[in-house]
């Protein structure tokens, strides 16, 4: 479980986040949503710890995240997708598939694991040896959830992960989300600029404005509440 | 014509030495964009520090490995203690850091060794090699030469395309947050970059030595050469290293074999200019995509 307590986060004069507190279970989506420059991605960097927070706790599974390099907190399973589809360009598809691997599974399962995770991308098996630069958008989004998977993380973070994508595309992409998710204690947190989207695969929905959370709830009520998907979600 | 083949053969063997120092150059760039124009003075250094070993009673091949492990010493110190503080600052603070070590390691064997020119014994024999009644102008150090540095391309492409530790280092150098998001520890592969920069500068200087008036100063003009051959060839790319050192080496060897040993650096700086007119990308670097 992700428990994120008053966390601070400050860009020089500018107060990116003030005092975040949500929690996150496993083998659920918690969607995070609100409007350009709530926070979103600030959020998701500071958990990864690509930002240094100016206060506050971010506990995994009890132990404390903040501190450890970023690199410290991705061997503790922790797999964050940035924003823009961040595939290594210059690396093939397997590599980059290969390069998530290996500091979290054994030579042996590599293999099979990179295997597994083709299997749910098809379209990725065809281009396996192909330079990722070669890869179209929708591609590259399959890529690097696949990516994110094949490390089997117990807490993924996503951020924009349709972003630019075809609406098709963004269904699948969603659809094999919810379904990599329930029943597994991986913890997912889901940013979103497409909230209809993210509302429609999330159990738990957490609402940023100007770097505070204004709404934590479940999905659903968040979704059936009219009010606040107009005041906050634009839709 | 048999002019022409000798200015052929002595511009591949001195190529092959501006790949080694190219190499060194797209290496410690690949790792951390950065041209380290201290890598001919700390090949210089290294080689004073084998001509020391040499002369204290050590064999060749004994000093030569020591040596290439002294140069991945000094390169991979050099960015641990030098260039990684300076991470995230200007851009040209660690190029002025590494025109001071330039400046320093010339000093250093200076103040160690003296300025004077001396000669620095070769691995094999640089007379020609004999086909029957025939002898080129191509030697046995020659094709140690040409063996060396083909030797140390095909260990770094083994390392690079390979093994684990080659991707890592590859991902590390082409974007630096994603791989550390995927748990790469990337300051330790840029560490180790510099280093192996260090071994292809140390093994440039080792290779260049016999071959030209040893001093402090010997490797200046090389750096030059290299330079014009890392250029040549895509500052990001190893293959790209030997084609443009190769490039490098052939024109440097007409133009001074035609025209006079006088005008080659003149000749350098003509291909590196025309080089950068034409394609300033190198030939194995890939132009910067454009969004449509």
């Amino acid at each position: 479980m992700l428990e994120v307590r008053d966390l601070s986060v400050s860009f020089g004069a500018v107060r990116a986040l003030r005092g975040v507190s949500f929690t996150a279970e496993p083998g659920a989506v918690t969607a995070v949503l609100g409007a350009n420059g709530a926070g979103k991605t600030t959020l998701l960097r500071t958990i990864s710890g690509l930002v240094k927070p100016k206060d506050g706790a971010i506990l995994f599974d009890g132990t404390e995240l903040i501190g450890h390099s970023v690199e410290g907190v991705a061997r503790m399973g922790v797999s964050h997708v940035p924003e823009g589809r961040g595939v290594i360009e210059e690396l093939t598809v397997e590599e980059n598939l290969r390069l998530a691997t290996l500091w979290c599974l054994p030579r042996r399962q590599r293999a099979a694991s990179i295997d597994q995770v083709l299997e749910l991308f098809p379209r990725l098996q065809a281009f396996r040896h192909r330079q990722a630069s070669m890869l179209s958008g929708g591609e590259r989004q399959m890529l690097v959830l696949g990516r994110a998977l094949v490390s089997r993380p117990r807490l993924l973070l996503l951020d924009e992960p349709s972003l630019g994508l075809a609406p098709l595309i963004t269904a699948q992409l969603m659809g094999l989300l919810r379904e990599q998710t329930e029943g597994t204690d991986m913890t997912v947190v889901l940013v979103e600029q497409n909230a209809r989207s993210a509302l429609s695969v999330s159990h738990h929905a957490v609402i940023l404005n100007l770097g505070q959370v204004v709404v934590s709830d479940d999905a659903a009520t968040v979704a059936a509440d009219d009010a606040l998907r107009h005041h906050y979600l634009g839709f | 014509m048999s002019l022409f083949w000798d200015y052929t053969l002595n511009g591949v063997a001195s190529g092959m030495i501006y790949a080694a120092l190219a190499l060194a150059l797209v290496l410690s760039y690949r790792a951390t964009k950065i041209i380290n124009f201290a890598q001919g003075a700390a090949g210089m250094l290294t080689t004073f520090i084998a001509f020391s070993l040499l002369t204290r009673g050590w064999s060749y091949w004994p000093a030569f490995v020591a040596v290439l492990l002294i140069g991945f010493a000094i390169g991979a110190a050099t960015e641990f203690i030098l260039i990684r503080p300076l991470q995230g600052k200007s851009e040209l603070n660690p190029v002025i850091v590494t025109v001071g070590l330039l400046v320093v390691f010339e000093g250093l064997a200076g103040a160690i060794y003296g300025n004077a020119s001396r000669g620095f014994p070769p691995a094999f024999s640089q007379s020609g090699l004999r086909f029957g009644n025939t002898t080129i102008d191509f030697s046995h150090f020659d094709l140690f030469i040409l063996c060396a540095v083909l030797a140390m391309m095909l260990a770094l492409l083994v390392l690079f395309r390979f093994t684990a530790l080659g991707l890592r280092m590859r991902a590390s150098a082409f974007s630096r947050e994603i791989a550390r998001l995927l748990g790469v520890r990337v300051g330790l592969l840029l560490t180790l970059g510099w280093g192996l920069a260090g071994i292809a500068g140390s093994l440039a200087g080792l290779l260049v030595a016999p071959t030209s008036a040893f001093g402090p100063y010997y490797m200046n003009l090389i750096l030059v050469y290299g330079f014009t051959a890392a250029v040549i060839g895509g500052l990001e790319s190893p293959v790209g290293a030997l084609v443009g050192g190769l490039i490098t080496g052939l024109c440097i060897s007409y133009v001074g074999g035609y025209l006079g040993s006088g005008v080659e650096p003149a000749g350098a700086l003509v291909l590196l200019i025309a080089a950068l007119m034409v394609r300033p990308e190198g030939i194995f670097s890939r132009p910067p995509a454009r969004r449509v």
